[in-house]
Formats: structure tokens, C-alpha cells, sequence
């Protein structure tokens, strides 16, 4: 305790003394009291933040915790560009605006750029992180580029670090690679809080902190996002009992199912 | 065969235009012959008239093989009209064209002078003396009229003209006493120019050609300035710009630039051009050399001038749209995109992306979601929806698993049916009524599926479709 404490203070000096890490005392909470006490108040505006899917199906989950993040940086008035690369439309799906409205994220706040390959995407980005105006901008390139290097990455947080804008580097398809980002994030789905009738609850993910600037360590939440509130909470720890598809049809109590998250949370017997 | 066109050295050995090619054959030997190609000319008439662009903005196609341009006022810039004129024959000339040039007070006593009679300038008010020469056939009326003309004795324009018009016009038609009026120069109809014309240009021209890229970049940072300062004198600003470069040889390079809000910043749009410029996927060839450039306002639009808030939240707008116009300018006005609602309630209809730079405004509004409610539609949505194959345990009801993507799926949570029906007061609406499930499956996947019709009401078979995916 005593440990973390001078561990502490020693950070605040340096805040200090380093002017350019001056920025890095803004921050933006998650709104989770335990996780933002652990980020020391959150995560730093003005910088980039790497949010990867491990796999494609977890894109879409990890998007969501993007535009999670994306209106804790910028708020609800903040306007964002999201960037992305044209064939991710053929992954996931196009970004659809009434989704983003029931994220919380206002779709008029919005604009999209849909460009051709990875160095389009960074062009852009640059260009976005440029302009104070806005409030956060999300990058998303598809798959793996030696464009995306550690230079390219660098330049970002620079441009990001000099108009405070929060960008997020939101990687589908990818591995960790070396980069300048000031977090890096690993996010997939985590089985939501059914509501009544077993109905799919508010969105949940499981994200894992990989990697922090200031040398936190790997930690692993279950997060929920509020679109009320427009915060994360954690998950609560509920009984995982499996809901029957049908129950409402068929009136029968539901049985635990095998496959359920129950089973996949406690991992799999084999 | 018959020859379509001859040069000047086979008319004067007798070639014609109409002849048999058996005949020319007989009559001239050697003889050099071209299979006619109306189609490239028609092409090489276009680039002839793209380079045309430099003496005056307003010209038209006349026929296949003449351009018209209107140089009021335009003339002074080349040294007059014989300025003017010798300028123009002495560049065709070298890019290899031979010519004939009229200049008149109306446009088809020009187009009628160049074709019938010599050509030549015809100094204000003298067309009525100039055209009295010419044949009858340059009215164009057509074989038929042109007959009967020569029948009674009337040879050329000047026998027409001194008679009284009324008898003509019931004989022949008001077009055609018009058509003779306008030749004579006593009446004029103006061209329709076949580019939008420009609301505000400005160019620069070059006694040598120039090629570096900073000349360039020099001479558009002018021509902006110049540009900008004509557009403000008039409280108005560039919404659609165009930036035209005329190569030495004869061709000219078109570059057009979209603002999301009328613009007259002189740095801001030399900024968009350059950008535009590096952007270009086949980039500006100088070849030899830019003998010209002319940036052009081609749509404008009322700007008073701006001033900022206090608290400085226009300026974060301003700052925004000039990002926009910036990435548009780069990636092309179809890349940058806003959402607007639309009142619709299927779900493929109830959002429209436009380019952001467009002022287009939706219909309806966003539904934001009842407080407590978690996210009833979809992050993503798929356009076409992507078919699954999903096992139901009752027919109407939720799938019990699926397989997407060669990937099984077992829906552990499932809240629906939300039945959407289409839009039957549509005429062209043949979609089925669909149930949607929000879905949750054993990894914590989200997904908004849906079952293309009613077991009961519409004939089988009933598919099931993936329409988009929740975070």
C-alpha cells in the first residue's frame, strides 16, 4: 500500500516537471469507481487509445465499447469522426445510426469517413486529430499493415497530445503491435444480465487492460454500458442460469442449458 | 464507298464530299484514304472545344465538325477581334487543324459566313451586306426549299432580303424568315453554353508554359486570391470549384472541388486544391508545360460575412465543416458522410448516409431509446440482411441455434417477436412481414435476426435472415 502510494506522488511530480505530459492530466472516467481508481482517474484525453477485437465476431462488441468510450471522452455533445475502412462493411455490417442513437451516441454528432486501404484510414485520422473541434475520433482500420507501425502511431498521439483530441484506435483483425497508444485494450462480448423472460440486457463486455503508458498492470473487467447514464458499471457477478429460448411460448421453467454462459463462464469440463 | 470528308489539297483536285470512292479513285491517284470515324471526331470535336474554353467560357458544338463561341466582350483580351481570331488560327494550326473563322454580330450569320462564304470578320452592323452573298443554301431549310428558292429565281440571300418577309414566312415557314433574319444580323438568339457557366473565374496565362509544381502552386495561390477577392466584393461564396488546366499541346485537365458551405478563404482553398491535387489518383500531367490556368467559381451561393460567438461555439462548427470539406476534398465527396433520420419504420430505411458536405435534412426523428431499456437495434446492420440457416423449436417462434458463417450458434437469451410489417401502401413493397428476435448467444454475441414471413399466411419456404449485429 505504502508502495503505491510513493508510486504515486513520484507520477504527480513528474507530471509536473515533464510540460508534456501536462495533457495527460485530463482524463475521462469510465464512470466505474474501481476501475477509474485503478487508472488513476481515468484515461487520458488528448491521446490514443488501441481497443482491439481479437476476432471478428468480437468486432462488433468492441465497437460498442468504443462508442462507450468514444461519449465518456466527448460527451454527449462532443462531435466524433469515425473512420473506417469501406470492405469492414462487408465484416460487420454498416454503422447503423439507430443503434448508434440507442448507444447514446447522437447520430447528427457524427460523421463518417469510409475510405479504401490502411494508409487512407491513417491520412485521415491525422488529418482529424488535427482539428481542436471535435471531441473524440475513431480509427479503424481493418487487419494487420506495416503502415501502422510505431512512427505512424506516434504521429497521432502527437497530433492528439497538441489539439487534445481522444482518438481510438479500434483494430479488428489484428494483433498487438508495437505502438505509441496510451492504453491498449483487448474486448469482446461478455453474456449480458438477461432482463425479464430472459430477454438480452444492457450491452456487456469483457475487457482486458493489456497494456498502460504509466505501467499498470493486466486487469480483467466485465463491464456494462448505461446509455441513461451514459457510463460502464461493472457487471454484477449474476447467477448465470441459462434461459430456454422459448419460454414464454411454451410456459415450461427453463432448464440450465449445457452450452449456456454459465458453462462457458466456468469453462468448458474438456 | 462514299467520301464523308476531303482535305484542301483534294478539293482542288476535284474531291467532293458525297462522291463515290470508285470515282475519286479513277479521278486522283494516289490517293491517301481514311475509314470515317464519326465517333472519334466527335471526341476530338470535345477536346477542341475543352481547349476553346480559354477564349470564352460560353461556346456550343456546331454540328460535327464547328465549335460557336460568344466573345462579347472577351475580344480585347487577345488584341481585338483580329487579334483574336489570328490567335486562334495560328494555334489550331499548329496543333495540326486547318480552319475557317467567322466573326459576326449573330451567331448563325458567323456559322453561315464560315460555312457558305469566306469567312473573315464582319465589322458591327455590316452582316445584312456580307451575307447578301451567300447561296441560298446557307438558310439550311433543306433540299425541298432550297429548290423552289432557286426555281423562282432566287439565288442568294441578298434577293431574299430585299423581298417583303410576310409572303416568305407563308410560304416557307416563320423559322425560316427567323433563321434569315438572325443571319442577316437583325436578330439573335444567345448560345446555350454546353458547361455551366462559371459565376465568378479567374486565370492566368503564361508566355512560357510552366510545369514545377511550385509555378503551380504559386499561380493557384493567385488565382485564389484573385478568385476569393471577386467572390467577396459580391457577399457570396464558392460552393463547387473548378480548376482548369490548359496544356500546351491541346488538352485540358478539369479538376472539380465541392465545399459543404459557401467558401471565399483565400488559404482555405488553396489548401482544398492542393489537396485535391495530391489526392488525385491520375495526377495533373504537366507534359510540356500549363500555357493557362483558370480557377472558376462554378456554383455560388449567398455568405454574409461570418462572425464568431463569444463563446467561440461557432467557430468549433466552423471548425468542423472545414474538417469535412477537407477530408472531402481528399477522399472524395462520397466518403465523408452524415446520417440523417427518415420516417420509416423499416428498419432498412429509417437512416440515410449523405455525403456530409450535402445541406440534404432527414425526415422523422431518431427513436433514442426508453430509459431502462438496452439498445433495441443493432450497431451494425447488414444491407443485403445475410441468410442463416436457424432451427426454431415452434414455428413462430425464436431459433433455437443457427449457423452464420459456418459457425453454430446457440441463442441462450431472445426477446421478441417484434413484428414489422412493410410498407403495403407502397406500390413497388413485395417484402414479407417480419419477426425480429434480439438475440444473445452462448459467447455473448448480440445479434438482430429475423424471419422473412408468416408460416401461416405466406408460401413457404420461410427464411431466416441475420439483419445486424448488437455491441
Amino acid at each position: 500500500m505504502d508502495r503505491t502510494e510513493h508510486i504515486h506522488a513520484l507520477r504527480q511530480v513528474l507530471t509536473r516537471l515533464d510540460p508534456g505530459q501536462a495533457g495527460t492530466t485530463n482524463r475521462f472516467a469510465f464512470g466505474e469507481a474501481a476501475l477509474d481508481a485503478q487508472l488513476g482517474g481515468g484515461l487520458a484525453r488528448g491521446a490514443i487509445h488501441e481497443v482491439f477485437a481479437p476476432a471478428t465476431p468480437a468486432a462488433p462488441a468492441a465497437a460498442g465499447f468504443v462508442t462507450g468510450l468514444v461519449l465518456r471522452a466527448a460527451g454527449a455533445k462532443g462531435h466524433v469522426v469515425w473512420i473506417r475502412q469501406r470492405h469492414a462493411q462487408d465484416e460487420t455490417g454498416k454503422l447503423y445510426p439507430q443503434g448508434l442513437a440507442e448507444m447514446g451516441l447522437a447520430p447528427e454528432n457524427l460523421t463518417l469517413v469510409l475510405v479504401k486501404d490502411i494508409t487512407d484510414v491513417l491520412r485521415a485520422a491525422l488529418e482529424a486529430a488535427r482539428c481542436k473541434a471535435l471531441g473524440a475520433v475513431v480509427i479503424e482500420p481493418w487487419g494487420r499493415s506495416k503502415h501502422l507501425d510505431m512512427t505512424a502511431t506516434r504521429r497521432l498521439s502527437l497530433a492528439a497530445g497538441e489539439t487534445g483530441v481522444t482518438g481510438f484506435l479500434f483494430r479488428v483483425a489484428a494483433g498487438p503491435e508495437p505502438s505509441a497508444a496510451a492504453t491498449r485494450w483487448q474486448v469482446r462480448g461478455y453474456p449480458t444480465r438477461p432482463l425479464a423472460a430472459g430477454a438480452p440486457g444492457f450491452p456487456a463486455f469483457e475487457a482486458t487492460l493489456l497494456r498502460h503508458r504509466e505501467g499498470l498492470a493486466q486487469t480483467l473487467w466485465h463491464l456494462e454500458w448505461n446509455r441513461d447514464a451514459l457510463r460502464f458499471s461493472a457487471r454484477p457477478e449474476t447467477v448465470e442460469t441459462g434461459f430456454a429460448p422459448v419460454p414464454a411460448l411454451s410456459g415450461a421453467v427453463a432448464p440450465l442449458l449445457l452450452d449456456g454462459p454459465a458453462a462457458s463462464h466456468l469453462g468448458r469440463a474438456g | 464507298m462514299r467520301i464523308t470528308a476531303v482535305d484542301a489539297a483534294a478539293r482542288e483536285k476535284g474531291l467532293y464530299p458525297g462522291m463515290t470512292l470508285a470515282d475519286a479513285r479513277a479521278r486522283v491517284r494516289p490517293l491517301r484514304i481514311l475509314e470515317a470515324d464519326p465517333d472519334a471526331d466527335a471526341v476530338l470535336l470535345e477536346k477542341i472545344a475543352d481547349w476553346c474554353d480559354r477564349f470564352s467560357p460560353i461556346l456550343t458544338l456546331d454540328g460535327s465538325d464547328g465549335l460557336l463561341l460568344d466573345i462579347t466582350g472577351v475580344a480585347h483580351l487577345f488584341g481585338g477581334e483580329t487579334g483574336l481570331a489570328r490567335d486562334l488560327k495560328r494555334r489550331l494550326h499548329a496543333l495540326g487543324f486547318a480552319t475557317k473563322i467567322a466573326i459576326a454580330g449573330t451567331a448563325l450569320s458567323a456559322h453561315a459566313l464560315a460555312r457558305y462564304g469566306k469567312g473573315g470578320i464582319v465589322p458591327p452592323g455590316a452582316e445584312s451586306e456580307k451575307a447578301a452573298e451567300l447561296p441560298v443554301e446557307a438558310l439550311e431549310a433543306g433540299g425541298d426549299v432550297t429548290r423552289a428558292l432557286r426555281r423562282a429565281g432566287l439565288e442568294t440571300l441578298g434577293m431574299l432580303a430585299e423581298r417583303p418577309r410576310k409572303p416568305l414566312a407563308a410560304r416557307f415557314g416563320s423559322a425560316f424568315t427567323w433563321r434569315l433574319a438572325q443571319i442577316l444580323g437583325e436578330g439573335d438568339q444567345p448560345l446555350s453554353p454546353r458547361r455551366p457557366l462559371p459565376v465568378f473565374c479567374a486565370e492566368q496565362r503564361f508566355a512560357d508554359p510552366i510545369g514545377l509544381f511550385e509555378d503551380i502552386e504559386a499561380a493557384l495561390k493567385t488565382l485564389a486570391q484573385d478568385l476569393c477577392t471577386g467572390l467577396e466584393r459580391e457577399d457570396q461564396g464558392g460552393r463547387c470549384f473548378e480548376a482548369s488546366f490548359f496544356r500546351a499541346d491541346g488538352t485540358v485537365r478539369r479538376i472539380e472541388l465541392l465545399s459543404g458551405q459557401p467558401l471565399r478563404e483565400p488559404a482555405t482553398l488553396l489548401r482544398l486544391l492542393l489537396m485535391r491535387l495530391d489526392a488525385l489518383a491520375d495526377p495533373v500531367d504537366p507534359g510540356f508545360g500549363f500555357d493557362m490556368i483558370r480557377l472558376a467559381a462554378v456554383a455560388g451561393d449567398s455568405a454574409p460575412p461570418a462572425q464568431a460567438l463569444l463563446d467561440g461555439s461557432e467557430a468549433d462548427g466552423q471548425a468542423v465543416e472545414d474538417l469535412v470539406n477537407r477530408l472531402a476534398a481528399r477522399f472524395g465527396v462520397e466518403a465523408v458522410q452524415r446520417f440523417v433520420p427518415q420516417d420509416s419504420h423499416m428498419p432498412e430505411y429509417a437512416a440515410k448516409a449523405w455525403p456530409a458536405i450535402s445541406e440534404r435534412a432527414g425526415s422523422g426523428s431518431w427513436y433514442r431509446g426508453e430509459a431502462d431499456d438496452p439498445p433495441l437495434r443493432p450497431l451494425f446492420l447488414f444491407s443485403p440482411p445475410q441468410r442463416i440457416e436457424a432451427l426454431a423449436e415452434v414455428p413462430e417462434g425464436p431459433p433455437e441455434h443457427f449457423f452464420w458463417r459456418r459457425v453454430r450458434h446457440t441463442v441462450v437469451r431472445v426477446e421478441g417477436p417484434e413484428r414489422i410489417a412493410p410498407e403495403w401502401w407502397k406500390s413497388y413493397e413485395t417484402r414479407n412481414t417480419r419477426d425480429y428476435f434480439r438475440i444473445e448467444d452462448q459467447t455473448g454475441q448480440r445479434f438482430w435476426v429475423y424471419r422473412d414471413g408468416l408460416y401461416d399466411r405466406d408460401p413457404a419456404p420461410i427464411h431466416w435472415y441475420i439483419h445486424g449485429i448488437f455491441a
